[in-house]
């Protein structure tokens, strides 16, 4: 049977991605945070999963505001990376894991998730980056296969971070009912507080996103009661994008220990961590 | 029972569903450049280019005056938005100096500093 074997929560702010392509990690200004990365990027190179499920929202790309899903799956062989306005980022095409991607959507559906199904969709920074800060060097071909599950953060009414987390725990059940023996890695991405425009520009919480950062591995129900308003007011209009973290944490399960995180402000105008979980009940039953 | 409200919080513009409402054609045309092809139509004729995507007035004028803060306003959403300001060569560092009524250098080192506290 299939096992998540890590999560991961990070940022998926686009100037990192750039940093990355432009060649800029060890400049003053990025060098921090990419050496925050360090340790965490060296621990998931020794466990390396056969599928990554991201966790994301796209940004005006593949969706647009004709038709916004609150949650969806992508469920192609493969994801082209979408020209978000100044060309697509020069990194590999993403591959699907169109059976995982369809036996997913049918237990989700099953328990109550109404999963809006993309057969076809361009990935934006939201997924891209994620999958660059877990490996930074591809080569040709990203190390693992990816299905992409999208979350709508940009239009109110988002879902709430208690159906977040109740996603996250349906799709761990879903995960672990797969019938191949493969290795499953889960990513939350974006956040952490930011607000990209209105007076409060430039907003950062530093005491929400520490709590934050301590409460995703120990206390996620409290999180998880955090309404909507409660997200925009401590943590930015775009800080609502952490809810995205809690379906992440569902899907590990109980059993978790925390391998790194670093927490670094700025990213151009964004508090920005990294937190990597280590799945202790696949570890022992592996 | 009354549908739940889009909360309101100061300083913030939370894009709501009534927002892409009032705001559709403004966020669709700004939604177009992310084809190449688009952004080319565009800079060759701003006005013609609102026009074919049947912005209103106060949508068009936003736009060829470049009022950053007024698109906003009129229920732009930002990531709609920031394509625009990425065909004019602006960073989102330079809008949130805009959003702000700061020099884009001072708001790049109110970020260095920690971003701005509020609360």
């Amino acid at each position: 049977m299939a096992e998540v074997i890590w999560g991961l929560a990070t940022s998926h702010v686009p100037s990192i991605g750039a940093a990355m392509d432009n060649h800029k990690t060890e400049d003053a200004y990025w060098k921090p945070l990419f050496d925050g990365y360090a340790p965490a990027r060296a621990w998931m190179a020794e466990h390396t999963p056969d599928v990554a499920i991201i966790v994301y929202n796209d940004h005006a790309n593949a969706i647009d505001l004709a038709m916004m899903p609150t949650f969806a799956i992508g469920t192609a062989d493969e994801y082209q990376v979408a020209d978000e306005g100044w060309g697509p980022r020069n990194v590999p095409v993403v591959k699907g894991a169109p059976e995982l991607s369809r036996h997913l959507l049918g237990s989700l559906v099953d328990d109550g998730f109404d999963m809006t199904v993309c057969q076809e969709l361009e990935v934006d920074h939201g997924l891209t980056v994620p999958l660059s800060v877990y490996c930074p060097e591809p080569g040709d071909e990203w190390p693992c296969a990816v299905v992409p599950l999208l979350v709508n953060v940009i239009q109110y009414p988002q879902p709430t971070a208690a159906r977040c987390l109740a996603l996250g725990e349906a799709l761990g059940k879903a995960i672990r009912s797969f019938p191949e023996n493969i290795k499953v890695a889960v990513f939350g991405t974006g956040g952490m507080s930011h607000q990209l425009a209105g007076a409060r520009a430039g907003l950062i919480n530093e005491d929400f996103d520490r709590m934050f950062l301590k409460a995703i591995e120990t206390d996620p129900e409290s999180l998880a009661a955090l309404s909507r308003e409660d997200y925009v007011r401590e943590a930015g209009s775009e800080g609502i994008e952490m809810i995205m973290w809690l379906i992440m944490r569902g899907a590990l399960g109980s059993e978790i220990s925390r391998v790194h995180d670093t927490y670094h402000v700025p990213a151009s105008n964004t508090a920005a961590a990294l937190a990597l979980f280590e799945n202790v009940a696949a570890k022992t039953t592996a | 029972m009354p549908a739940p409200t889009t909360p309101k919080v100061p300083g913030t513009y939370i894009f709501d569903v009534a927002d892409n409402g009032r705001a559709y054609a403004l966020n669709r045309m700004l939604g177009s450049f992310k084809d190449p092809r688009n952004r080319e139509m565009f800079s060759a004729d701003e006005a013609a280019y609102c026009d074919a995507y049947k912005l209103n007035p106060e949508q068009k004028e936003a736009i060829l005056q470049r009022d950053w803060n007024r698109m906003l306003d009129l229920g732009g959403s930002i990531f709609y938005v920031f394509k625009l300001a990425v065909m004019d060569k602006k960073s989102m560092q330079d809008l949130g100096g805009i959003f702000t009524g700061m020099t884009t250098e001072e708001f790049v080192a109110a970020l260095k500093a920690g971003g701005r506290h509020f609360g």
